[in-house]
């Protein structure tokens, strides 16, 4: 503790991080690595200092190695690009780097580094940046490579070429309530008269007003209500009725009265309870759209994959698409870069880091001729291999094409109560109409049929559960725990039993320890240091950072080799550390994993990083075991397996050195034994699980790095709440329930004027907004009262 | 009191040019990022001098 203390009065003047060893300086400002001076000498030259005068230390440290070279390929430029003219081209990155307003000011700044960059927007809370360049004066590789120059690195992935486009509907939306608003709030206008009496001076522009709520009608029931007649039909083809029907039905019926009573009556129609009922309806809709715009659920492989691989086309490099590649293809695999598609190792030395397909955290050594499959990380210098199988056939990758996942129809509470409502208002209505049949009224009958089918509304159902569950939603949120929709909501209260993943979600890598097997003194420990802090590996740093030495050496003929270790002289003496590969001689380590240390030619020990459990893991799981049957799937080996049958009850299942299909299989078997099967887990390799279990969650440690496809992010640190969002899910769907019942007691008054034929239109006009007003605070009551009682508040 | 037909008149000539407008800052991408704009405001024009900002 004193160590950093006084070493923290040197931060680098860019990322914040403590300047240890080596300390860069350049114009009497410090700097922790020559990445961040280097930023900042771009930076000053092109009299862009102003980033750092409004955030200290905005910079991240930089560690990028990547290689842009496929960006010159004119196929895949084609694909990354907006727009491309003559002259200008625009291009949209996300940058996962941006986090402050020195970020939007540096990058919309672009063009005082390369004034051929025209214009750059940024929108901040998706983490995109619109570069706007004129194509002729720097190229697409040279755009990417300043933005990666000043350390805002854009991620561009294979999904960036299939973006879909979801914002043109939620548009739509937002165009269609205006337009419902509008014709409401005119509608209303007009019929105030009506509502007050009127007076015989006023009665000559009855026929007016009449004419113009029908003509504000007209859009409301063909634009804005379009969408529930489409759905209704086509529910009714298949034989099942949701809950769009009834409203389709009850907006038909309410404009047909209109027009009746303004062609034929001189009485008022319906039209303000027809236009307030279809804008409520797409409020309602658009509450339950509410997305997070910084959060993607949907991605998938293709996210993680990159976009263009290099491949060996005669001894030469050459960039190529991946969708492009094909079987027989050599590629050239670096340090650090993914292998696409299955291929077989040709040349090279091998070191594969599968935790991404297996969950397997240390790497494994392939030899020539071994299968490699998609998804593995090469871990040191560069490799030739020769693919076998297309990328999107590969063993990864299929786990998404292949049909593995049953389609199970999520009912939500809303369309199974829609059809007894349904139901009980047809009867309702035609015994009404009956009845004044049989007393030989048949205008009567006409009101009451249609009265009953206005009254029996069920938009208290579509507003409340969009209401209740987008309300507990923004609860989760502040918790760290994002769901992807409502729908999931109710999905999240039906589960009856819980799988997880062990390695990142029943661990954590943020605060591992590191410990040390074997003895050093004093003096080996400031050999190693001397070493490590040449080392920008995170191994390196978590080292350096739990020996706590700041005093070194000088250090000469050092080397890193990646994948494999560091070597040097340090005060004479040959300090190796690293994986058995670097060592000078083999050695009977007492510790498989790890950094082994050699000094000279003696064999020190081993250095291991070892995955902490997450806090109150104990507590947590033995609270969800009242509720849920508990299973873990873990890829990695059964070495703690000890550990973990502490925290987990007896009857709990623990299955270790599970393939994703496996995983997959398992949830599906247990699927077939009628359970709704919560999955939380973190990798890839839990991709295909996290897809077929009824409700996914991926558990991350920072809501912005690669999660795969899920139902739910969930933040680690707030693992230990699972129970209560669970509680929460289930008291929403209770506050659904108890506003239903609500909403009745207000229809049953209704009916009672309906079934009399006595319905005046400024009852239900009056009628409909109260009980909507009820339900709507109902709800946000409620939410936060259950809220407060499950401590989410 | 018939001008009052010209008066409901004006009023829904009125409305209607609000929903014009409406529409035509939605399609303009008004509404697209209403965080942004929020801190760029607060950028100064001219970058500041790097002495002025040290001190």
């Amino acid at each position: 503790m004193k160590q950093q203390t006084t070493f923290s009065a040197i931060s680098c003047y860019h990322c914040g991080e403590d300047v240890r060893g080596v300390d860069f300086s350049v114009d009497q400002k410090h700097f922790c690595c020559a990445g961040c001076m280097g930023v900042y000498q771009i930076l000053s030259a092109n009299k862009m200092c102003s980033y750092y005068a409004y955030n200290e230390n905005p910079g991240k440290r930089l560690n990028s190695t990547s290689h842009f070279e496929y960006l010159d390929e004119p196929t895949i430029e084609k694909k990354l690009v907006d727009y491309k003219d003559e002259t200008n081209a625009i291009v949209t990155f996300y940058i996962p780097a941006i986090h402050c307003s020195s970020c939007i000011w540096l990058l919309e700044h672009l063009y005082k580094i390369n004034s051929a960059i025209y214009s750059s927007r940024i929108d901040f809370l998706k983490k995109e940046v619109t570069v706007s360049y004129k194509h002729k004066a720097v190229s697409l590789k040279g755009v990417v490579e300043i933005l990666a120059q000043i350390g805002y690195e854009p991620s561009i992935s294979l999904q960036d070429v299939v973006r879909e486009n979801s914002h043109s509907v939620n548009k739509s939306l937002i165009l269609k309530i205006a337009v419902a608003g509008f014709c409401m709030g005119n509608v209303m206008l007009f019929s105030f008269p009506e509502y007050f009496g009127l007076s015989g001076l006023e009665r000559q522009f009855q026929a007016l007003f009449g004419w113009l709520n029908l003509a504000f009608c007209m859009p409301v029931v063909f634009y804005c209500a379009k969408d529930y007649f489409t759905s209704a039909i086509t529910s009714l083809k298949h034989g099942h009725v949701n809950l769009d029907t009834p409203l389709a039905l009850i907006i038909s019926v309410l404009f047909l009265r209109t027009i009746v009573s303004v062609l034929f009556t001189n009485e008022p129609g319906f039209a303000d309870t027809l236009t307030g009922l279809v804008f409520l309806l797409l409020m309602g809709k658009w509450v339950k759209q509410r997305t997070y715009h910084h959060i993607s659920f949907d991605r998938d492989y293709r996210s993680y994959f990159p976009i263009a691989v290099t491949t060996l086309v005669d001894g030469k490099e050459q960039p190529k698409a991946i969708s492009e590649l094909t079987i027989g293809d050599r590629l050239w695999i670096r340090n650090g870069e993914l292998v696409p598609a299955d291929s077989i190792l040709m040349r090279g030395d091998a070191w594969m880091d599968m935790s991404f397909v297996t969950g397997e955290t240390e790497p494994q050594q392939k030899v020539l001729g071994e299968i490699i499959y998609a998804g593995g990380k090469q871990m040191g210098e560069g490799i030739e291999i020769e693919v076998v199988k297309n990328a999107s056939q590969s063993y990864l990758t299929s786990l998404w094409n292949k049909d593995h996942y049953v389609n199970h129809f999520k009912q939500n509470f809303n369309d199974s109560v829609a059809k007894y409502f349904s139901m009980a208002v047809f009867v309702i209505a035609f015994s009404a109409m009956g009845y004044w049949y049989l007393m030989n009224d048949a205008s009567k009958a006409w009101l009451a049929f249609t009265a009953v089918i206005i009254v029996a509304c069920p938009c208290v159902l579509a507003l409340s559960t969009p209401f209740t569950l987008s309300a507990i939603l923004a609860v989760f949120d502040k918790k760290d725990f994002y769901v992807k929709n409502t729908d999931s909501l109710e999905a999240l209260a039906k589960c009856t039993s819980i799988v997880f993943d062990k390695t990142g979600t029943l661990t954590t890598t943020e605060n591992a320890k590191i410990l040390f097997k074997g003895t050093l003194n004093p003096m080996e420990k400031m050999l190693i240091v001397s070493l490590l802090n040449h080392s920008s590996h995170p191994l390196s740093r978590q080292i350096l950072k739990s020996l706590a030495i700041e005093q070194f050496y000088p250090i000469s003929r050092y080397k890193e080799i990646p994948g494999k270790g560091i070597r040097g002289l340090v005060n004479q003496q040959m300090v190796y550390a690293g994986s058995p590969a670097i060592l000078p001689f083999d050695i009977q380590p007492n510790q498989h994993h790890g950094v082994h240390i050699v000094i000279n030619s003696a064999y020190k020990g081993t250095f291991i990083v070892e995955q902490q459990w997450r806090p109150k893991l104990g507590v947590l799981l033995s609270s969800l075991n009242k509720y849920f049957t508990l299973k873990v799937l873990s890829g990695d080996n059964n070495k703690d397996e000890k550990a973990l049958k502490t925290f987990f009850p007896l009857s709990a299942d623990l299955k270790f050195e599970q393939s994703p299909l496996q995983k997959l299989e398992e949830i599906k078997h247990q699927q077939q034994k009628g359970e709704q099967v919560m999955m939380l887990g973190d990798g890839l390799n839990d991709a295909g699980a996290l897809k077929q279990s009824d409700f996914g969650i991926a558990v991350t440690d920072d809501v912005n790095n690669f999660t795969p496809g899920c139902d739910a992010i969930l933040k680690g640190s707030s693992l230990d709440l699972l129970p209560n969002f669970f509680q929460m899910s289930k008291d929403g769907l209770k506050t659904i329930k108890i506003s239903f019942v609500i909403a009745s007691a207000y229809n049953c008054v209704g009916l009672y004027f309906a079934i009399q034929g006595t319905l005046y239109p400024l009852v239900a006009a009056v009628l409909m907004p109260i009980s909507t007003i009820t339900i709507i605070s109902f709800t946000s009551i409620a939410t936060r009262f259950f809220a407060r009682k499950n401590n989410l508040l | 009191m018939n001008i009052l037909y010209f008066l409901v008149g004006c009023s829904v000539l009125m409305a209607l040019i609000f929903l014009g407008a409406f529409y035509w800052s939605l399609k303009n991408g008004q509404h697209d990022d209403v965080v942004t704009p929020g801190m760029r405001v607060l950028f100064d024009e001219e970058p500041v001098d790097e002495e002025q900002v040290e001190s």
